[in-house]
């Protein structure tokens, strides 16, 4: 094979690479911002979250994806928190029963970190009493 | 020529493992010990129904309420129709058993109420790729509207027309643009994505029996667990003749009929 | 190799940018597709699985036929068939790639097309299509490309590829039965549940992929240097031939069934399709002309002076690849839907944005078919210089 041949082929493989990669890549460049914004605590006062603070902040999109699997494949609803503390494990009325203030919450943090959940297409956010 | 087959043959194994990792990494434990069933939940071993086509129709009240609480889209284009519950003629609902010589009842445009079967042998499990559909222990046969890619593969397989597509975005219908007429208690859904009738299977879970059933006239609707002899379904299906839609093809529907 | 399709004719640049373009419109077209969901085609609650669908049935039916080109030179050793048979494996890389473009076209949710990875369900017709599809276009990537590499160095094809082409046979006979299977296991259908659906299908596809393959022989022989030898296009037209005859006798089998047992069910499909039904006939003109078609084109490929003449070859050829077309490409799928399993009545059209994008990836697919046919031209030439 000539020189222009294997440039070419090298150049279909790096543009293959770059696309499969790229939201790994993404992730990299804007994922990994470490400072979060000023986020609002619950409005009703409420002092805990479901689980630590800290577990909720790195997992509580798996937590999210658990939930939804085994409530909708498994027919399970309740959830042991490793407090013993029970919960109904919805992501309107559970999650938004106490962080009301989506949009200064979910939205404010996943805004500055460029994620943006598909769930609201569907599950539905209450609105705003005052609004 | 060769190394680059190499090279290829590399990034292909690479991918492949990286994808054979990930389910493993998505599996739940089954008997996860933090996820318990509801408390107050209705179980049953299989949910059935009994609709009574004897009885005169005064379905709306039940197919509204269903349409209202699962926040189904009204949506103008009849193309885009998105049904759970709805009435049809009997000829319709059962192709094949209707005549010209039966009795009137039988010959309106509306007489036959009709739902999804919750097959005990659903063809839509069967073709489903990635088994957004599948069925319950308890029998009910469930959309994962998170997991459906839109494939349609279902709705070519039902034999009984029970599955909607999302052609458009749901939240265009006039009954849901407005924040303050979605009932907050279900999602909608997407567009791009298959739903149907659930038997309430969110209501059960609070210990409440399917909307349209509550909502029906007087002895329309019935529900209940099959299995369970003393149950309203059982004794109706053991002493009355019942038919169900299309039973020759084996799907063994859960909702039988009174005719 | 892959260089040899940056330098051509004018000619040669005029067309890719033609198709180009109708690629771009296309491409735009699936974005508004995206935007607004799979309303924007005909399909509907009833019609649930339309143009595109019917495509990947055609196409998967077209990608089979390479192995009529397969089976002749390497199980039986026919050497006319030696400098064509790379033609019938890229056209299979064409065909397989917009089979798999039509696939994501239909879907309502792409962004989770890797589901069908993630939940691998064995008992899902469509995801052992997906494997076979797939495979089959790797399959011939890897042979083709290294059948022309070698014969480029003047060498013979290394010894790996011979299992490779001997796997190619079946699997080429496995993409199209697969396909028919996603129909005919349907209990509900009763105008697709039938055993002689994957016959038939294989059948129509050993006719119209080898007359495309005809086709595409001339055009390379008129346009360019490199001539697939007239012997070659006559054992292929012998080919269409049989295949023809064979899917017109299966068709009057079905009908033999559908309408001596009378069951609606059955029957009733048939009826919309070729005598209209309950006041709906959009769909009869056509599937009468893919009948003709298919009649008049016998009797042109069965008479040897029409056969063996180059010209009036051509015309049947056209007339065959027409008639599978309608036959698979109009008919199968709306043919099915109608009546629904309520029996009901609503007739599938397809819009104007969904022919676009169909008429996109079938640019897509002529792209990759010049520039193979391209790289092949300019290594035969290379031999000739
Ligand atoms: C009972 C009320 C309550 C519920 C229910 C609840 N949260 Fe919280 N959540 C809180 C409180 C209070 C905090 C702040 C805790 C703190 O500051 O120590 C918090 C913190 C968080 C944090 C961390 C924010 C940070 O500062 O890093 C995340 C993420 C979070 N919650 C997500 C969720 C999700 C997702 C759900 C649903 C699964 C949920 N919460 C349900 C009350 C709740
Ligand atoms: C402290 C910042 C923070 C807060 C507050 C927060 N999230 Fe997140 N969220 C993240 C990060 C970081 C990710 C992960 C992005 C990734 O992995 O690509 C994420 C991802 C998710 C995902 C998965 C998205 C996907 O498609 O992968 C969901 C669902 C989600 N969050 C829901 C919530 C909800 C609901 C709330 C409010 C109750 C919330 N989050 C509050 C930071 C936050
Ligand atoms: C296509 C629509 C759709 C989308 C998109 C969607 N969901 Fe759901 N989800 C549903 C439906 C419908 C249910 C079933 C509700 C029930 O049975 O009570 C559900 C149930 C759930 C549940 C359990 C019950 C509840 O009320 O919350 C969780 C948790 C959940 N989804 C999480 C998510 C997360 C996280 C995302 C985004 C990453 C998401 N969903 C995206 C439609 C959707």
């Amino acid at each position: 094979m000539n020189k222009r041949g294997e440039m070419l082929t090298g150049l279909v493989i790096a543009v293959f690479l770059v696309l499969v990669l790229s939201p790994i890549l993404y992730n990299f460049a804007v994922g990994n911002a470490r400072s979060v914004p000023d986020l609002k605590p619950p409005p009703g006062g409420e002092k805990q979250c479901v689980e630590s603070k800290e577990w909720m902040r790195g997992n509580h999109m798996q937590l999210l994806f658990d939930w939804r699997e085994t409530v909708v494949r498994e027919g399970n609803r309740t959830y042991r928190a490793s407090d013993g503390k029970e919960y109904n494990m919805s992501l309107t009325s559970e999650c938004l029963s106490c962080h009301t203030n989506k949009d200064e919450f979910c939205d404010q943090c996943h805004d500055y970190l460029k994620v943006k959940p598909y769930c609201w297409d569907c599950h539905i956010v209450p609105p705003k009493e005052n609004a | 020529m060769s190394m680059d087959r190499r090279k290829f043959l590399k990034v292909a194994g690479v991918g492949a493992l990286g994808l054979a990792g990930l389910p493993a990494s998505r599996l739940l434990a089954a008997d996860d010990p933090r996820f318990k069933p509801p408390a107050e939940g209705l179980q049953g071993k299989r949910w059935a129904m009994v609709i009574d086509l004897t009885k005169e129709a005064h379905d709306a009240d039940a197919i509204s309420v269903c349409h209202k609480i699962h926040n189904v889209p009204q949506l103008t284009n009849p193309r885009h129709e998105i049904k759970w519950l709805w009435n049809t003629g009997f000829k319709h609902a059962f192709p094949g058993l209707a005549s010209k010589h039966m009795a009137v009842q039988y010959k309106g445009e509306h007489s036959a109420l009709v739902l999804c079967n919750h097959c005990e042998n659903p063809p839509c499990v069967r073709v489903c790729p990635t088994k957004a559909t599948f069925r319950r222990a308890d029998g009910i046969v469930l959309m994962d509207f998170h997991r459906c890619i839109g494939c349609r593969f279902c709705m070519a397989a039902c034999p009984f027309g029970a599955r909607s597509f999302n052609w458009v975005d749901p939240r265009t219908a006039s009954n849901l643009d407005e924040p303050g007429e979605v009932m907050l208690t279900f999602p909608t859904r997407m567009k791009g994505v298959v739903e149907k009738c659930n038997f309430c299977a969110e209501r059960l879970a609070r210990g409440l029996i399917p909307a349209c059933v509550e909502n029906s006239s007087d002895g329309r609707m019935l529900f209940g667990d099959l299995e369970d002899p003393h149950s309203d379904v059982s004794r109706i299906v053991k002493s009355k003749y019942t038919i169900r839609r299309k039973q020759h093809l084996g799907t063994e529907p859960s909702v039988f009929y009174i005719v | 190799m892959l260089d040899k399709a940056l330098c051509g004719s004018k000619r040669y640049w005029g067309l890719i940018i033609f198709l180009l373009a109708i690629i771009g419109v296309g491409v735009l077209t699936y974005g508004y597709q995206l935007r607004e969901g799979l309303g924007i085609t005909g399909m509907g609650r009833s019609v649930s699985w339309g143009f595109y669908i019917a495509q990947l049935t055609f196409l998967v039916g077209v990608a089979a036929s390479a192995v009529m080109l397969v089976i002749p030179y390497y199980l039986h050793n026919y050497k006319e068939f030696g400098k064509i048979a790379i033609l019938g494996e890229f056209v299979a890389i064409a065909a397989v790639t917009m089979c798999l473009l039509f696939v994501l076209a239909d879907l309502g949710q792409p962004q989770r097309m890797f589901n069908l990875i993630l939940h691998p369900t064995l008992n899902s017709v469509l995801f052992w299509d997906m494997i076979v599809l797939n495979g089959y276009l790797f399959l011939n990537l890897i042979i083709g490309w290294t059948t022309l590499g070698a014969e480029k160095k003047g060498t013979p094809p290394p010894g790996w590829v011979k299992p490779l082409i001997y796997l190619s046979i079946p699997w080429a006979v496995s993409i199209h039965t697969v396909t028919a299977f996603l129909y005919s296991g349907l209990p509900g259908r009763g105008f697709w549940l039938t055993a002689v659906m994957a016959p038939r299908f294989l059948a129509s596809a050993f006719a119209a992929g080898p007359a495309l393959l005809i086709l595409l022989a001339l055009i390379v022989r008129k346009y360019t240097k490199f001539d697939p030898g007239a012997k070659a296009i006559q054992a292929l037209a012998k080919i269409v031939t049989y295949a023809i005859i064979t899917f017109v006798f299966l068709f009057f089998c079905e009908l033999f069934t559908v309408f001596y047992s009378q069951i609606p069910e059955h029957m009733d499909h048939f009826k919309y399709l070729y005598m209209g039904y309950d006041g709906y006939g959009a769909y009869v003109p056509f599937m009468w002309l893919s009948l003709i078609l298919a009649g008049i084109s016998i009797i042109m490929l069965v008479n040897p002076k029409t056969r063996k003449n180059e010209g009036t070859l051509v015309v049947a050829c056209v007339m065959v690849f027409i008639s599978t077309w309608i036959d698979k490409g109009m008919g199968m799928i709306s043919g099915g839907f109608v009546p629904d399993p309520l029996h009901e009545v609503h007739e599938y059209i397809p819009t104007l944005p969904e022919l676009t994008i169909t008429v996109g990836i079938y640019a897509i697919g002529a792209l990759i078919l010049t520039v193979l046919y391209k790289v092949v031209v300019s290594v035969r030439e290379e031999e000739l210089a």
